[in-house]
């Protein structure tokens, strides 16, 4: 998988996220983020309130209506997504742009067999057939390995285990066919035996779709050995950028810092390295 | 302190409308040890925990503390009060066990009202003091702490009653790497100072062998292996589930060799 600048698919640049604040002011959750994004795996890794989850949501356009989105240039395959019609914009959220939740139990309508769930998407973005709409939904479904779509496409999400739902909002999200997938801790609520089958299912999509993906998670160790590229965020801004297999080589003392206090298995350090958070890092 | 507990599970059985969430469980946990159960969700080692201290119904097996050779006047009960004060719990999710409504005060009044306790206020003070809390955070709502600053409080709220057991079920799994880094050393430097044992669940392998000198590999209701931590960092578990969970957590690979995808399909 290499990207070439012919192929970028996304542009961001000075991307700016506030919400009001109770004594009339704003808070800026994310400030300035800037990357471009092509058929790659890309991954954003940041504590809670970092941001990475407002970025992800920005660019989906699923902002809290409050929230204030600005930013130099905000651009999908050359469309610009700030200053185009809501309209143009429905039609690629969900149709070229999809984001993946991070748990299934609250992210799937509780009231909706799993089945018509996905054809939903379909439904929304084209004009299919219901026999047509049903056939898609279960090559969807077999596509993310659940072996027995027949069964799960009529079930509804408490019926099904977690990874078994996650798999089915994959299956959902994809089979609008989209160019971009934004999946915001997709593996966070799952086993880890689970999630390396999620991931794997991702990777492939990625690497037989050419589909670019942006993967948002607290996960520094999962996200270094999945991505192509790693963004670091703190508090609203990149810290640092690291290529795949660079975590070694981490310069950001907040990078470093994470790394370390994460236990480890077969070393003993107790107690563990805490962060010391410096005030500088959040200027 | 020679007042430490342990405890001791034999044949642990429970049952849900004829689904057997724990088959037949049984471990020691020594006086003043730290024990770890690791499992992947559904494999009954929440429900463990939930039985020992009363949560989840017993359909059968025995749970009881042991104290060490000395003093073996009879201990209290499971199902007791006297046992709920020895065997206290921490939960996994800051977010969903603290009451929304209540000041951390009141949340930490509670326990000791239920258990007659008349010293109130010192041990409130005190309990706050010992998880690294100032006094200033007693009169605010769950919603104004952070999330390692309520598991701070759960922690508080479980330790006011000065157990001997301390039961954590996945104590810091809904935190940042930062903050949980945070709390386990709280843990580790509690249990020395108060000789307090504890029980360990965790779906993380790293987690586990810090806090925990041995532990217990659980699937499907069943034990899949005894280890010690030292054994399971050098790699020396015999069980090929515990090898599997050992490779899938440390991280993705590429190449179907390496990752566990569902085998009818690889």
């Amino acid at each position: 998988m290499s990207s070439n600048a012919a192929d970028t698919l996304l542009v961001v640049d000075d991307l700016r996220v506030a919400f009001p604040n109770r004594d009339g002011g704003w808070f800026e959750a994310v400030r300035g983020v800037s990357f471009t994004l092509g058929r790659e795996r890309l991954g954003i890794v940041g504590e809670s309130g970092s941001g990475k989850s407002q970025t992800g949501r920005a660019i989906v356009g699923l902002t809290a209506p409050e929230g204030r989105v600005s930013a130099r240039r905000l651009a999908f395959k050359g469309t610009d997504l700030l200053n185009c019609s809501p309209k143009e914009r429905r039609a690629l959220r969900g149709g070229r742009i999809a984001m993946v939740l991070q748990d299934p139990k609250f992210s799937l309508n509780p009231v909706m067999r799993i089945g018509k769930q996905i054809e939903e998407t379909l439904r929304a973005h084209t004009r299919t057939s219901s026999g047509e709409a049903k056939k898609r939904a279960l090559a969807a479904l077999e596509s993310v390995r659940i072996d027995d779509p027949e069964r799960v496409y009529r079930l509804y999400p408490h019926e099904v285990s977690g990874g078994m739902g996650q798999r089915a909002m994959i299956a959902m999200m994809l089979i609008a066919e989209p160019d971009l997938l934004i999946a915001d801790e997709p593996t966070s609520a799952l086993d880890v035996t689970v999630q390396l089958q999620v991931l794997a299912i991702l990777d492939r999509l990625v690497s037989e779709r050419g589909m670019g993906l942006i993967l948002v998670s607290h996960d520094l160790r999962l996200v270094s050995s999945f991505c192509d590229r790693i963004l670091v965020m703190y508090a609203g801004r990149v810290v640092e950028e690291l290529s795949a297999g660079g975590l070694a080589h981490a310069q950001h003392p907040f990078t470093r810092g994470l790394m370390a206090c994460l236990p480890q298995l077969g070393a003993s350090t107790h107690p563990l390295a805490t962060l010391d958070r410096r005030p500088e890092w959040a200027l | 302190m020679s007042r430490a507990l342990g405890l001791k599970v034999e044949q642990l059985r429970v049952v849900y409308d004829g689904f057997v969430a724990v088959a037949a469980t049984s471990f020691e946990v020594a006086p003043g040890e730290s024990f770890g159960i690791v499992g992947e969700s559904g494999s009954g080692k929440s429900t463990v925990m939930r039985a020992i201290c009363g949560l989840a119904p017993r359909s059968g097996g025995r749970v009881a503390l042991t104290a060490g050779a000395e003093a073996k006047t009879a201990l209290p009960e499971p199902g007791s009060k006297a046992f709920r004060q020895r065997v206290q719990m921490v939960f996994q999710d800051p977010y969903g066990s603290l009451h929304p409504r209540q000041t951390v005060d009141r949340i930490l009044a509670e326990p000791l009202a239920i258990h007659g306790f008349t010293d109130a206020e010192t041990r409130i003070e005190r309990a706050l003091d010992e998880v690294g809390m100032k006094s200033g955070f007693r009169f605010r709502y769950p919603h104004q702490l952070s999330g390692g600053q309520r598991q701070r409080i759960a922690i508080a709220r479980a330790l006011i009653l000065e157990p001997q057991i301390l039961l954590l079920d996945e104590p810091t799994s809904a935190l940042d790497a930062s903050v949980q880094a945070e709390v386990l050393n709280l843990l580790e430097d509690l249990r020395r100072r108060r000789g307090v044992s504890f029980v360990m669940v965790s779906h993380d392998l790293a987690v586990v062998t810090h806090l925990c000198e041995r532990l217990m590999v659980m699937q499907r209701g069943n034990t899949v292996e005894f280890l010690a931590s030292a054994d399971l960092s050098a790699h020396r578990a015999l069980e090929p589930y515990t090898q599997s969970l050992m490779r899938a957590s440390s991280g993705f690979r590429r190449g179907q060799g390496t990752t566990p995808v569902p085998t009818e399909l690889a």
